[in-house]
């Protein structure tokens, strides 16, 4: 960690978006991880994205559980609101608070630990109702707040700093996203943030469950050889399906590629997603080969990496229980208490 | 881009911006941080090694390095520079023990015409290596334009003496008095070598209409400006016109409302953005109610039986052509008649060389200025050296102890028998400054504290006595304030590639975007490329290769404010923040023909 506060002066010819914020105006504190911690450059690339989409701090409500990854929402959107949640309890407090108020971005920010483990359940859950979300796992493989034990998502056969070899089976939470019903499904590496800032900003602009799963290293305890989340690794073994290139409304699509490598996805709320093919069998419109195609490339040690599975026509949990447009906390009271009359047939209609 | 070859010495000292903009190239942040540290001596005498002259610089400094600061591009004011440097003088104990003493003397014998800054620091750099200098000048004290020139309520006559018997005090024979006006006959007094610091002694004429019949009331500004200094004058008329609009044009403003000049008007050819005259010389003259007036050439002096009455002034206006070159046409309005009681004229200075004969061997070019060596500074003849304003016409005093400088360098090589246009590199000296995981033997949280102003004397009284100083200096709390602002540019951020793992830690935390990983291209192409925009083309791009992705770093130097924050967050320590020292060849340094010794 750091002592001194990041100074505030800025570069003089920085850019400004719509709102007219630079990228610093989207940061927080300082961050207190270890030097090189792939989590802050998670951190850079939430701030990176939500200045690029020009979002307005205060529409964002950062949401997170226990753990390395989920002290990250202090150090970036230092005027959104926030809410550091019991271990593993972020999905029920996001849920929470989206039913309440569905007109903010909900960033829900957790880590293998946080999610794999004590809140797998909670993960599920939130996924399988679809909650219009953008819940991203800093994944490192390891308790960094303990010292680096293996943790639910490392690969078994990777050994740990001391020597030690994980002899557990790995939980892959992109297959079970995917098999849960998410709507957006993506994984990225910390150390590739021309990958990772564009699937931010996809799966902010996503209407439904939206989850990332990012690699990130552990500089202090799983960055060595024998580890499956090292940079060295993880850029030896990244097969990336896709690259993606978000294009918001008033940007036209640049048309530089070769043509047919290109395939353009809108979602619902009008955002384009330009897609350079990588792999050409890739389909992600696909859910069964996107699980298929996980499975074979994880037993030769490959780590997919790219935007793996998308429904632009997806829906959200306000959907299927039929909200109201208003959020639920700007109702007044006449209509939260319409009266002993509207109690009356009600009642009637239950008779 | 090739990688940069961070051991060539000019490299980090480009990074550091005063000192490269520094013509004496002093160490700027190392004495900043000296006094924020109280350790006002130390600091003083790094500037006393460097420029000679800090008290006197501290106050009169054309200070061409805080346009170069790199503060100045971070926000809107660069560092006070000069000021903090009048702090070390100031504040400093008594530093005589630390001077160096006369060298046992070796027998060779230096004549030094003009006792100014130029021979000054030739004296002074040589006369511990045993040479014995014989300095020259036709006033009674040491000091040359800056005792005559500069008026006394910016420069006391204490601060000139204190400065030049530093000097003098090492065992320089001082002439004072003793006006050379024969070369021929200097140089068949046997000198091994002659520097020639006399200065550009003559005010330009303004020869228009009226000068000679009104010549009662119309005087030269540095001529007037001499005479005020030594007593001569008293007095001036109640309503007075300076013409010209550089720095001696201010001093005879300011110095005419202290001399019974109640209405004192500056006039001048050019935009008031375009005078000579330093930002805040302008600002002291119109704080003092002295107004300037613009785009006005003179064309006549009015005068009445020999007595002026004013000055008729012709109104102009710029005009630019398609060279973008500026003519100053007359606006067609109709001239212009200012009534006054005396004009100061103050429209430039020139060299004068009447005392050096025509076959003396110093050749002189079309333009009568001598023909000097810009890097040795030696003449035509041999043994003659030039320095100073009488060697490439009138600039201000730091460029002449610089020069002086290098000349004494010369003529120590000379007199060696050394080759003299083979100039010694600079040693320099580069060391970590990791005191432990994030702590850093310089302070690197950066101030946001805006330039603090030096306090002045209360108008009414600074008016009423010429030999009162107006600015006061820092206090010591001010001082610390804007020693604070100095942003450490001599703490290099030093990359090292085998260590980096490509972790981006350093990226996000520069607070001001510096750092770039991308693939290689050519300087233009990769400028375009980096992660904030990439203006200023002079500032370099810091590239390093041999990454394990192919790709390289590149880091704008341009507005680094040198936290070290990239350093703290690195995890393998292929940042790290060394402190970059250099030291310039001054004659004496002790491995004269030493190669390069960097990182």
């Amino acid at each position: 960690m750091t002592y001194i506060a990041k100074p505030k002066f800025h570069h003089p010819g920085l850019k400004k978006n719509e709102l007219g914020y630079t990228h610093r105006d989207y940061e927080g504190k300082i961050s207190t991880l270890c030097a090189g911690c792939g989590h802050d450059s998670i951190t850079a690339s939430i701030i990176e994205a939500c200045y690029e989409l020009s979002i307005a701090p205060h529409r964002v409500a950062k949401i997170s559980g226990i753990g390395c990854s989920s002290k990250t929402p202090d150090y970036f959107l230092g005027n959104s609101h926030g809410f550091n949640s019991v271990h593993g309890r972020m999905p029920s407090v996001l849920t929470g608070a989206n039913l309440a108020n569905r007109d903010l971005i909900y960033l829900g920010v957790s880590g293998d630990g946080d999610s794999a483990s004590i809140g797998f359940g909670q993960f599920a859950h939130s996924i399988r109702r679809g909650v219009n979300m953008t819940y991203i796992v800093e994944n490192n493989g390891v308790y960094g707040l303990t010292k680096g034990q293996f943790s639910a998502t490392a690969d078994r056969g990777s050994k740990s700093k001391k020597g030690v070899t994980n002899t557990d089976n790995a939980i892959d939470l992109v297959a079970i996203a995917l098999q849960l019903g998410a709507t957006f499904v993506a994984r990225s590496f910390s150390g590739d943030k021309t990958q990772l800032v564009p699937l931010i900003a996809a799966a902010i602009r996503h209407k439904g469950a939206s989850f990332i799963d990012v690699i990130s290293p552990c500089i202090a305890f799983n960055n060595h050889a024998g580890s499956t989340k090292s940079f060295d690794y993880v850029r030896e073994h990244n097969d990336a399906v896709n690259r993606l290139d978000v294009l918001v409304g008033r940007d036209p699509i640049s048309v530089d590629y070769a043509p047919g490598t290109v395939q353009v996805v809108e979602q619902h709320d009008g955002t384009k997603l330009a897609l350079r093919k990588l792999d050409a069998d890739y389909d992600p419109h696909d859910r069964l080969g996107a699980q298929t195609f996980l499975q074979k490339h994880a037993a030769k040690g490959q780590i997919v990496t790219g935007l793996l599975y998308v429904d632009p026509d997806a829906d959200d949990l306000h959907t299927h229980l039929d909200t109201v447009e208003t959020p639920l906390n700007t109702l007044d009271e006449k209509a939260l208490c319409p009266g002993s009359a509207a109690l009356d047939k009600l009642n009637a209609s239950l008779r | 881009m090739k990688p940069t070859d961070i051991s060539a010495p000019d490299y980090f000292h480009k990074v550091v911006d005063c000192q490269w903009a520094c013509p004496a190239h002093t160490p700027v942040p190392e004495y900043i941080r000296l006094i924020a540290d109280g350790r006002y001596s130390d600091a003083y005498m790094i500037n006393w090694k460097s420029n000679v002259f800090p008290g006197i610089l501290g106050r009169t400094c054309d200070r061409p390095c805080e346009p170069a600061c790199r503060r100045g591009r971070v926000e809107e004011t660069p560092v006070a520079i000069c000021r903090l440097k009048r702090v070390a003088a100031d504040f400093k104990d008594d530093i005589k023990h630390r001077l160096p003493k006369a060298g046992a003397k070796n027998g060779k014998r230096i004549a030094l015409v003009g006792g100014g800054p130029a021979s000054l620091t030739v004296a002074r750099d040589l006369v511990p290596l045993g040479y014995h200098c014989t300095v020259f000048d036709a006033d009674p004290k040491a000091g040359g334009m800056m005792r005559s020139q500069i008026p006394k309520f910016r420069l006391p006559d204490s601060v000139i003496d204190e400065e030049t018997d530093y000097i003098l005090d090492i065992g320089v024979d001082f002439k004072g008095g003793h006006r050379v006006d024969s070369l021929k006959q200097l140089l068949t007094e046997n000198y091994d070598a002659i520097f020639v610091g006399s200065g550009a002694p003559r005010g330009r004429e303004l020869e228009i209409p009226g000068r000679k019949e009104a010549a009662a009331n119309i005087h030269i500004g540095i001529e007037w400006l001499s005479s005020v200094s030594f007593g001569h004058i008293e007095k001036i008329g109640r309503r007075v016109i300076v013409l010209g609009g550089g720095n001696t044009a201010m001093d005879c403003c300011r110095t005419a409302r202290r001399l019974g000049g109640d209405s004192v008007k500056v006039i001048v050819r050019s935009g008031f953005e375009e005078m000579k005259a330093s930002p805040w010389e302008k600002e002291d003259a119109l704080h003092e109610d002295i107004p300037i007036l613009n785009y006005m050439v003179p064309v006549a002096f009015k005068h009445v039986s020999g007595k002026l009455i004013g000055v008729t002034f012709r109104q102009v206006k710029a005009e630019y052509d398609a060279n973008g070159r500026r003519n100053l046409v007359p606006s067609g309005e109709p001239d212009q008649t200012i009534p006054c009681d005396d004009v100061l004229v103050a429209v430039g200075q020139e060299n004068a060389f009447p005392w050096i004969e025509a076959d003396c061997g110093v050749e002189f070019d079309k333009w009568h200025m001598p023909k000097v060596d810009p890097k040795t500074f030696a003449s035509t003849n041999p043994k003659v050296f030039f320095g100073g304003d009488a060697a490439f016409g009138p600039k201000n005093i730091i460029w002449a102890v610089a020069q002086g400088h290098d000349a004494a360098l010369s003529i120590h090589k000379l007199l060696s028998g050394e080759d003299i246009t083979e100039r010694p590199l600079p040693e320099v000296d580069i060391s970590s400054q990791k005191m432990g995981i994030h702590e850093w033997s310089y302070d690197n949280d950066i101030s946001a504290d805006k330039r603090y102003k030096v306090p002045h004397r209360d108008k009414v009284i600074a008016l009423k006595d010429i030999r009162t100083e107006v600015e006061l200096g820092y206090d010591l709390k001010l001082a610390l304030g804007e020693a604070q602002r100095c942003l450490n540019c001599d703490v290099q951020t030093v990359f090292s590639a085998p260590l980096c793992i490509e972790c981006d830690a350093c990226v996000d935390i520069c607070p001001m975007d510096c750092i770039t990983f991308t693939k290689n291209g050519e300087e233009d192409d990769l400028r375009q490329r980096l992660k904030a925009p990439s203006p200023h083309h002079d500032q370099a791009i810091y590239v390093a290769d041999g990454l394990k992705t192919g790709r390289v770093m590149a880091k704008d130097e341009d507005v680094c404010l040198h936290c070290g924050l990239c350093a703290e967050r690195c995890p393998t320590g292929a940042w790290d923040m060394q402190k970059y020292l250099i030291d310039m060849v001054q004659a004496g340094s002790t491995c004269q023909s030493k190669a390069r010794s960097a990182a």
